[in-house]
Protein backbone atom coordinates (compact mmCIF):
# COMPACT_ATOMS: atom_id res chain seq x y z
CA UNK A 1 0.00 0.00 0.00
CA UNK A 2 3.11 2.86 0.87
CA UNK A 3 4.69 1.64 -2.10
CA UNK A 4 1.17 1.87 -4.24
CA UNK A 5 0.26 5.47 -3.22
CA UNK A 6 4.07 6.70 -3.93
CA UNK A 7 4.02 5.20 -7.14
CA UNK A 8 -0.04 6.96 -7.48
CA UNK A 9 1.67 10.18 -6.32
CA UNK A 10 4.15 10.48 -8.75
CA UNK A 11 1.18 9.75 -11.57
CA UNK A 12 -1.08 12.50 -10.40
CA UNK A 13 1.77 15.04 -10.52
CA UNK A 14 2.71 14.10 -13.97
CA UNK A 15 -1.05 13.98 -14.68
CA UNK A 16 -1.09 17.32 -13.47
CA UNK A 17 1.69 18.66 -15.53
CA UNK A 18 0.22 16.85 -18.95
CA UNK A 19 -3.19 18.56 -18.43
CA UNK A 20 -1.74 21.93 -16.69
CA UNK A 21 0.22 21.88 -19.90
CA UNK A 22 3.21 22.37 -18.22
CA UNK A 23 4.95 19.72 -19.52
CA UNK A 24 5.54 21.58 -22.61
CA UNK A 25 8.81 23.39 -22.05
CA UNK A 26 7.32 25.78 -25.07
CA UNK A 27 4.44 26.70 -23.20
CA UNK A 28 6.24 27.21 -19.88
CA UNK A 29 8.73 29.59 -21.85
CA UNK A 30 5.33 31.56 -22.82
CA UNK A 31 4.46 31.85 -19.55
CA UNK A 32 7.95 33.15 -18.67
CA UNK A 33 7.64 35.83 -21.12
CA UNK A 34 6.17 38.35 -19.43
CA UNK A 35 7.40 40.98 -21.23
CA UNK A 36 6.12 39.53 -24.76
CA UNK A 37 3.24 36.81 -25.56
CA UNK A 38 2.83 36.52 -21.98
CA UNK A 39 0.48 32.99 -21.14
CA UNK A 40 0.19 33.63 -17.18
CA UNK A 41 -1.65 30.48 -17.06
CA UNK A 42 0.92 28.87 -15.55
CA UNK A 43 0.44 30.91 -12.70
CA UNK A 44 -2.89 29.22 -12.11
CA UNK A 45 -1.04 25.59 -12.05
CA UNK A 46 1.51 27.12 -9.26
CA UNK A 47 -1.14 28.91 -7.35
CA UNK A 48 -3.65 25.51 -7.46
CA UNK A 49 -0.64 23.49 -6.27
CA UNK A 50 0.37 25.48 -3.34
CA UNK A 51 -3.25 26.36 -2.12
CA UNK A 52 -4.67 22.40 -1.87
CA UNK A 53 -0.98 21.46 -0.94
CA UNK A 54 -1.52 24.38 1.96
CA UNK A 55 -4.49 22.98 3.36
CA UNK A 56 -3.64 19.33 3.03
CA UNK A 57 -0.53 19.89 5.18
CA UNK A 58 -2.62 21.76 8.34
CA UNK A 59 -4.84 18.27 8.12
CA UNK A 60 -1.95 15.80 7.40
CA UNK A 61 0.55 17.89 10.03
CA UNK A 62 -2.19 17.12 13.04
CA UNK A 63 -1.20 13.60 13.20
CA UNK A 64 1.92 12.51 14.99
CA UNK A 65 3.12 10.79 12.09
CA UNK A 66 2.79 10.10 8.40
CA UNK A 67 0.93 6.36 7.88
CA UNK A 68 3.92 4.39 6.69
CA UNK A 69 6.93 6.02 8.03
CA UNK A 70 8.28 6.79 12.01
CA UNK A 71 7.93 10.63 11.79
CA UNK A 72 7.40 13.33 9.24
CA UNK A 73 11.32 14.66 7.34
CA UNK A 74 10.42 19.10 6.94
CA UNK A 75 13.19 20.72 6.44
CA UNK A 76 14.28 22.97 9.60
CA UNK A 77 16.70 25.14 8.09
CA UNK A 78 15.29 28.80 7.85
CA UNK A 79 19.12 30.71 7.49
CA UNK A 80 19.39 32.47 3.89
CA UNK A 81 23.15 31.65 2.47
CA UNK A 82 24.77 32.54 -0.59
CA UNK A 83 24.24 28.83 -1.96
CA UNK A 84 20.60 29.00 -1.67
CA UNK A 85 20.54 32.17 -3.75
CA UNK A 86 23.43 31.47 -6.51
CA UNK A 87 21.58 27.96 -6.85
CA UNK A 88 18.29 29.31 -7.50
CA UNK A 89 19.31 31.72 -9.67
CA UNK A 90 21.22 29.48 -11.67
CA UNK A 91 18.61 27.04 -11.58
CA UNK A 92 16.39 30.12 -12.95
CA UNK A 93 18.56 30.86 -16.16
CA UNK A 94 18.91 27.32 -17.01
CA UNK A 95 14.86 27.04 -17.00
CA UNK A 96 14.29 30.54 -19.07
CA UNK A 97 16.90 29.05 -21.70
CA UNK A 98 15.04 25.56 -22.29
CA UNK A 99 11.53 25.63 -20.54
CA UNK A 100 12.28 22.24 -18.63
CA UNK A 101 12.58 21.87 -14.64
CA UNK A 102 13.24 18.76 -13.11
CA UNK A 103 9.76 16.75 -12.85
CA UNK A 104 8.70 18.07 -16.47
CA UNK A 105 12.10 16.67 -17.51
CA UNK A 106 11.17 13.02 -16.47
CA UNK A 107 7.69 12.91 -17.69
CA UNK A 108 8.96 14.26 -21.07
CA UNK A 109 11.41 11.90 -21.47
CA UNK A 110 8.85 8.73 -22.51
CA UNK A 111 7.36 11.34 -25.19
CA UNK A 112 10.35 13.20 -26.47
CA UNK A 113 13.22 10.83 -25.37
CA UNK A 114 15.64 12.62 -27.90
CA UNK A 115 16.11 16.23 -27.01
CA UNK A 116 14.90 15.40 -23.17
CA UNK A 117 17.76 12.73 -22.85
CA UNK A 118 20.50 15.35 -23.85
CA UNK A 119 18.79 17.80 -21.21
CA UNK A 120 18.78 14.86 -18.24
CA UNK A 121 21.84 13.84 -18.86
CA UNK A 122 23.69 17.44 -18.88
CA UNK A 123 20.85 17.47 -15.62
CA UNK A 124 22.83 14.17 -13.74
CA UNK A 125 26.34 15.42 -14.06
CA UNK A 126 25.44 19.19 -13.11
CA UNK A 127 23.86 17.44 -9.61
CA UNK A 128 26.96 15.39 -9.41
CA UNK A 129 29.29 18.17 -9.88
CA UNK A 130 27.20 20.43 -6.86
CA UNK A 131 27.24 17.28 -4.74
CA UNK A 132 30.74 16.58 -5.16
CA UNK A 133 31.59 20.56 -5.09
CA UNK A 134 29.42 20.68 -1.73
CA UNK A 135 30.51 17.53 -0.14
CA UNK A 136 34.52 19.04 -0.55
CA UNK A 137 33.92 22.71 0.48
CA UNK A 138 32.72 24.24 3.87
CA UNK A 139 29.38 26.77 3.39
CA UNK B 1 -8.56 32.09 -21.82
CA UNK B 2 -9.59 28.95 -20.29
CA UNK B 3 -8.18 28.70 -16.69
CA UNK B 4 -9.59 25.27 -16.03
CA UNK B 5 -6.49 23.27 -16.95
CA UNK B 6 -4.64 24.87 -15.16
CA UNK B 7 -6.38 24.94 -11.63
CA UNK B 8 -7.41 21.25 -12.25
CA UNK B 9 -3.72 19.97 -12.63
CA UNK B 10 -1.98 22.37 -10.10
CA UNK B 11 -4.65 20.42 -7.91
CA UNK B 12 -3.51 17.02 -8.93
CA UNK B 13 -0.46 18.17 -8.42
CA UNK B 14 -0.76 20.06 -5.22
CA UNK B 15 -2.80 16.51 -3.97
CA UNK B 16 0.64 14.23 -5.06
CA UNK B 17 2.34 16.22 -2.46
CA UNK B 18 0.14 15.92 0.01
CA UNK B 19 0.15 12.17 -0.45
CA UNK B 20 3.81 12.24 -0.19
CA UNK B 21 3.90 13.73 3.11
CA UNK B 22 0.94 11.64 4.49
CA UNK B 23 2.35 8.26 3.33
CA UNK B 24 6.33 8.98 3.71
CA UNK B 25 6.50 11.82 5.77
CA UNK B 26 8.82 13.41 2.98
CA UNK B 27 8.73 16.49 0.87
CA UNK B 28 8.18 16.44 -2.93
CA UNK B 29 10.65 17.63 -4.56
CA UNK B 30 11.82 16.19 -7.68
CA UNK B 31 15.57 17.32 -8.21
CA UNK B 32 16.30 16.10 -4.60
CA UNK B 33 14.72 12.78 -5.58
CA UNK B 34 16.42 12.29 -8.48
CA UNK B 35 20.25 13.69 -7.04
CA UNK B 36 19.35 11.13 -4.37
CA UNK B 37 20.22 8.45 -6.84
CA UNK B 38 24.12 10.13 -7.46
CA UNK B 39 26.83 8.93 -5.40
CA UNK B 40 27.93 8.64 -2.57
CA UNK B 41 25.30 5.68 -2.20
CA UNK B 42 22.30 6.31 -0.09
CA UNK B 43 19.69 4.26 1.55
CA UNK B 44 16.04 4.83 1.30
CA UNK B 45 15.61 4.87 -3.01
CA UNK B 46 12.61 2.82 -3.41
CA UNK B 47 9.95 5.32 -2.46
CA UNK B 48 11.64 7.87 -4.92
CA UNK B 49 12.30 5.19 -7.52
CA UNK B 50 8.38 4.08 -7.49
CA UNK B 51 7.63 8.02 -7.62
CA UNK B 52 9.66 8.67 -10.56
CA UNK B 53 8.22 5.81 -12.24
CA UNK B 54 4.91 6.94 -11.49
CA UNK B 55 5.81 10.70 -12.91
CA UNK B 56 7.51 8.66 -16.67
CA UNK B 57 4.63 6.48 -17.08
CA UNK B 58 1.81 8.88 -16.90
CA UNK B 59 2.25 10.63 -20.16
CA UNK B 60 2.60 7.19 -21.93
CA UNK B 61 -0.25 5.94 -20.24
CA UNK B 62 -2.08 9.48 -21.43
CA UNK B 63 -1.04 8.78 -24.83
CA UNK B 64 -2.50 5.09 -25.03
CA UNK B 65 -5.44 6.32 -23.50
CA UNK B 66 -6.18 9.48 -25.39
CA UNK B 67 -4.80 8.45 -28.62
CA UNK B 68 -2.27 11.36 -28.98
CA UNK B 69 1.09 12.01 -27.04
CA UNK B 70 0.89 15.06 -24.63
CA UNK B 71 1.73 18.20 -26.41
CA UNK B 72 5.39 18.64 -26.10
CA UNK B 73 7.66 21.33 -27.81
CA UNK B 74 11.10 21.73 -27.45
CA UNK B 75 12.60 24.53 -29.27
CA UNK B 76 16.40 24.50 -28.16
CA UNK B 77 19.64 22.69 -30.25
CA UNK B 78 21.90 20.60 -28.39
CA UNK B 79 24.01 23.22 -26.72
CA UNK B 80 21.33 24.78 -25.30
CA UNK B 81 20.46 21.33 -23.77
CA UNK B 82 23.53 20.58 -22.36
CA UNK B 83 24.27 23.97 -20.55
CA UNK B 84 20.62 24.62 -19.33
CA UNK B 85 20.57 20.66 -18.41
CA UNK B 86 23.94 21.15 -16.61
CA UNK B 87 22.97 24.75 -14.57
CA UNK B 88 19.48 23.48 -13.68
CA UNK B 89 21.36 20.23 -12.21
CA UNK B 90 24.01 22.01 -10.44
CA UNK B 91 21.32 24.94 -8.99
CA UNK B 92 18.62 22.61 -8.01
CA UNK B 93 21.28 20.69 -5.62
CA UNK B 94 23.08 24.11 -4.80
CA UNK B 95 20.13 25.66 -3.73
CA UNK B 96 17.98 22.46 -2.58
CA UNK B 97 15.51 22.31 -4.50
CA UNK B 98 13.29 22.97 -7.80
CA UNK B 99 10.07 24.68 -8.96
CA UNK B 100 8.52 21.51 -6.90
CA UNK B 101 10.69 21.47 -3.74
CA UNK B 102 10.33 25.12 -3.02
CA UNK B 103 7.50 26.32 -5.41
CA UNK B 104 4.99 24.01 -4.45
CA UNK B 105 6.10 22.47 -1.26
CA UNK B 106 8.51 25.27 -0.06
CA UNK B 107 5.39 28.09 -0.08
CA UNK B 108 2.48 25.78 0.81
CA UNK B 109 5.05 26.20 4.16
CA UNK B 110 5.59 29.09 3.93
CA UNK B 111 9.46 28.15 4.55
CA UNK B 112 11.80 31.79 4.25
CA UNK B 113 14.35 29.87 2.46
CA UNK B 114 12.16 28.65 -0.31
CA UNK B 115 10.26 31.97 -0.80
CA UNK B 116 13.47 33.25 -1.42
CA UNK B 117 14.70 30.99 -3.74
CA UNK B 118 11.26 31.16 -5.84
CA UNK B 119 11.39 34.39 -6.25
CA UNK B 120 15.24 34.11 -7.14
CA UNK B 121 14.74 31.53 -10.12
CA UNK B 122 11.43 33.25 -10.96
CA UNK B 123 13.24 36.65 -11.53
CA UNK B 124 15.85 35.15 -13.30
CA UNK B 125 13.85 32.61 -15.80
CA UNK B 126 11.82 35.14 -16.30
CA UNK B 127 15.34 37.63 -17.32
CA UNK B 128 16.61 34.76 -19.66
CA UNK B 129 13.67 34.51 -21.41
CA UNK B 130 13.66 38.34 -21.94
CA UNK B 131 17.21 38.27 -23.41
CA UNK B 132 16.75 35.34 -25.22
CA UNK B 133 13.69 36.41 -27.12
CA UNK B 134 13.57 40.01 -26.70
CA UNK B 135 17.19 41.10 -26.95
CA UNK B 136 19.46 38.59 -28.08
CA UNK B 137 16.63 38.04 -31.66
CA UNK B 138 15.84 40.92 -31.24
Amino acid sequence: MQWFSIFLAGFLFSTGLIISGMINPQKVLNFLDVFGAWDPSLAFVMFAAIFVNAIGLRLILRRKSPLFSAKFSIPTRTDINARLIIGAAGFGIGWGIVGFCPGPAVAAVGIAPAKTLIFIAAMLVGMYTAKFWTQHTSN
Amino acid sequence: MNYFPALLGGSMIGLAAIIVMATNGRIMGVSGIIAHFLPPPAQDWSWRLLFLAGVFLAPLTYWLVIGEPPLIIINANTPLLLSAGFIVGFGTVLGSGCTSGHGVCGLARISPRSVVATVTFMLTAILTVYILRHVLRG
